[in-house]
């Protein structure tokens, strides 16, 4: 297969993506709530893949398949805990929650909803500016991802900067364009297209190597620790630190906690909550089986590169492997524009409009969000030019500092007695903590498995609530403008 | 009240289906079933069995711990008045 039938491939996807977004745009209103929210009117399809398709990020289509060649297909179960189940209870304790007050009080960003409960601006600029913080490596992580995904798919041809470049590009252009609609619709699209090539991936891998047997067994064969529950990486601090940190995380990320707001009624909700573990089954089973079977295969993994486009070019037919890398590359853009769409929201209007300007007009507004867009996603390219670690210690590092924030957050949403000191003590003590453990590489990152982020949760819900119990309450914080009502 | 108890059972159902995400008993066992390690085929039937848990949770027991009270607010609308608009909103899902 040539590389231009490869690259023509990838690029034609991508610029099929891009025509979806503005159809989208095409049928949206210059409203705020439309362009962020897409008018808070998703139906149960569109919500269920547009949430999927935001978490099937380079993360969880390449980092997964990656881990479960180099150590074993645990990371299903992982990924089962922390997706399947306890994403989808938070998803009902935070999301539904906040679906509730923010239909009622017309909220756009977690920052807004608590800077109105406490009537505090600093602390809506606070949990824009973590959430900020924390969105930059996971913006990388899209950009390595495909970096890594075209260097596989050409053997080398196109260099890891030029995929990383490409997607940034690709990025950039399409949150100017689409919005929350576009970006909704073409998840939908990306949603049920990897889900369906995934299976034919399978099906074609299989019958080459000879069957789900000979796949499992050659895999025993070469690595025995492999059928074995647990073993090597994955030790219990391992398994059950990941599937909270990451959990928990993935309810603060800016583009999933947005999408908490856009249900359209609360029997998407219900419907959407039913179905999620099915999705997460069928999608995470083949895709990491996909990359444990490869460890049985003889196949060679160039440095840098990811398991899953070898695999594909070695026993599928180059046209479809080319399809699934520009699928996935989609896949991770989609990621990316909703996370850099959401992180503009925060931008302009938890940071900008509040401490810069309150009177900006709705084009300067619009101006600042996508010049802010644009700078966000060429610091973070130029950042993933240094290779800073694999995908899933990069991801593991931005999801832990996104659930440190959790604690505090739930506490807001329950419980009356929360103050502006509490909530800003359990953001900022163990943000700094996080922060001084990532930086200073003397410093460990966990213990025997066990993320040392776990503690600084206990850590953050603890402070949150003794400084809230020793301080008392701003007289005009409110907490009846998140529904806490009467006792 | 008898309803309100059979609401609590919902925390310790999300506990188990939570903490038996992974198969803990299985740890070290290597035993391969149908193609797949035993354990794989757990996370199978976990799956499917919280889905069907959650449909049951969202037709039963669903907005159980919300309690969402925005209290009289300004334009002198209470929070019984919102509720009722919710439950006919949902009468009808938008696309």
């Amino acid at each position: 297969m040539s590389l231009a039938v490869q690259l023509g491939v990838v690029v034609g996807y991508l610029l099929v993506a891009l025509a979806v977004g503005l159809a989208a745009y095409r049928v949206a209103e210059s409203t705020a709530a439309d362009y962020y929210l897409a008018g808070r009117s998703l139906g149960t399809v569109v919500l269920l893949f547009t949430t999927f398709a935001t978490l099937l990020s380079a993360f969880t289509f390449f980092g997964g398949p990656d881990l479960a060649y180099a150590a074993g297909p645990e990371w299903i179960l992982v990924m089962g805990a922390m997706d399947g189940v306890l994403f989808a209870v938070l998803w009902y304790v935070i999301g539904y929650r906040q679906w509730l007050i923010g239909r009622a009080q017309g909220y756009l960003t977690l920052g807004e909803l608590l800077g109105d409960r406490f009537d505090s601006t600093g602390l809506r600029a606070l949990v824009a500016g973590v959430s900020l913080l924390w969105l930059f490596p996971y913006v990388m992580l899209q950009q390595m991802g495909a970096g890594e995904a075209l260097v596989g798919l050409t053997d080398g041809a196109v260099p890891y900067w030029g995929g990383a470049a490409l997607i940034t590009v690709f990025m950039v252009a399409y949150v100017g364009l689409a919005g929350m609609r576009g970006v909704a619709w073409t998840d939908t699209v990306q949603g049920l297209f990897m889900l369906s090539v995934v299976w034919v991936a399978v099906v074609w891998v299989l019958s080459s190597v000879g069957g789900l047997g000979a796949a499992t067994g050659a895999m025993v064969e070469a690595r025995p620790d492999f059928a074995s529950l647990g073993g090597g990486t994955y030790t219990p601090g391992f398994i059950v630190s990941s599937a909270i940190t990451i959990a928990f995380g993935v309810t603060m990320f800016p583009q999933i906690n947005q999408r908490f707001f856009v249900a359209g009624s609360e029997r998407v909700l219900k419907r959407s909550f039913a179905l999620w573990p099915v999705l997460v089954l069928l999608l995470f089973v083949p895709a990491f089986m996909l990359g444990a079977w490869a460890a049985g295969l003889p196949i060679e993994v160039p440095e840098g590169a990811n398991v899953l486009p070898v695999l594909l070019n070695e026993y599928t037919p180059g046209w479809f492997a080319a399809l699934v890398i520009a699928g996935a590359m989609a896949a991770m853009m989609s990621s990316s524009d909703s996370m850099l769409l959401s992180g503009s929201s925060y931008l302009t209007r938890d940071l900008y409009r509040p401490l810069v300007d309150p009177a900006a007009s709705e084009r300067r507004e619009a101006w600042v969000a996508r010049v802010g867009v644009a700078l966000f996603a060429t610091l973070a390219f130029l950042a993933s030019l240094t290779r800073p670690g694999t995908l899933i210690e990069v991801g593991d590092t931005a999801f832990s500092g996104f659930a440190l924030l959790a604690p505090p957050v739930i506490l807001a949403l329950y419980w009356r007695g929360a103050t502006t000191w509490g909530m800003v003590a359990g953001i900022v003590v163990p943000q700094v903590a996080y922060l001084l453990l990532v930086l200073v590489p003397a410093l460990p990152r966990s213990y025997a498995g066990w993320d040392y982020a776990l503690a600084l949760m206990v850590l953050a819900a603890a402070l949150t609530v003794a400084v809230s119990v020793a301080t008392t309450a701003s007289p005009t914080a409110d907490p009846r403008r998140v529904g806490l009502g009467a006792d | 009240m008898a309803d309100q108890n059979r609401d609590f059972v919902w925390i310790p159902t999300f506990a188990v289906l939570i903490v038996f995400a992974v198969p803990w008993f299985l740890w070290g066992v290597d035993r391969v079933v149908a193609g797949l390690p035993v354990w794989v085929w757990w996370h199978v039937g976990w799956m499917c069995l919280c889905a069907v848990l959650f449909a049951r949770f969202a037709r039963g027991a669903w907005n159980r711990g919300m309690r969402v009270d925005f209290g009289p607010t300004a334009d002198g609308t209470d929070a019984e008045a919102f509720d009722r608009d919710d439950a006919r909103a949902d009468g009808g899902e938008r696309a």
